[in-house]
């Protein structure tokens, strides 16, 4: 189990640049996730290259106390349009 | 060992058109991401071969490791790693989707 605090933190750190974050627990069981993550560090990067940035940051939380991470990730570009 | 696993799924990668490695099959899919680019493909109404990595723990691992990419299902088009669901079902609503899966070689 992880704690909401210590993804948005780990991806603060992994990815950089982080000007809008949501971590929300789907199930309230502190494995199955999702995160909502604007950053500048995305800007001119391909979706998957995105998810494999928070995927980097993550590291080893992936290969176990993350069952699940549904991720939306957005340069903030392609965020102000997603919000327009 | 673990280079004969890297073989194996780029052995099923090249010999497909469209993979997708998932937990369970296209016709009983066992998680719920899974099940979304099941769904996803099939109103695409794309032929796609289906991997269960719940039956082979090798691959299940080998898969992570091949793409980069911790998490499963994976989509593979014409040996190019396409994405995992939530790529998947983004492409599919903004489009994007039918494009690639029906781009024929060349």
């Amino acid at each position: 189990m992880v704690e909401a605090e210590d993804l948005e933190e780990r991806i603060r750190q992994g990815v950089g640049d982080v000007s809008h974050i949501v971590v929300n627990d789907l199930t309230g069981t502190k494995d199955h996730w999702e995160a909502l993550i604007v950053s500048e560090a995305f800007s001119g990067k391909s979706p998957i290259e995105q998810h494999q940035m928070v995927y980097a940051a993550l590291g080893e939380l992936m290969a176990g106390p993350v069952h699940a991470l549904a991720l939306k990730t957005y340069s903030p570009e392609s965020w102000a349009k997603q919000e327009g | 060992m673990e280079d004969t696993v890297q073989e194996r799924i780029q052995g099923i990668i090249d010999s497909n058109d469209v993979v997708l490695f998932m937990k369970g099959t296209k016709h009983f899919p066992q998680c719920g991401f899974s099940a979304t680019v099941v769904e996803v493909l099939r109103r695409s109404g794309s032929e796609f071969q289906d991997v269960n990595v719940l039956e082979d723990p090798a691959i299940r691992q080998g898969i992570k490791e091949f793409a980069n990419w911790p998490t499963i299902p994976q989509l593979y088009v014409r040996g190019k790693f396409v994405g995992g669901c939530d790529i998947i079902r983004e492409m599919y609503e903004k489009g994007e989707l039918d494009a690639v899966l029906s781009a024929k070689e060349g």
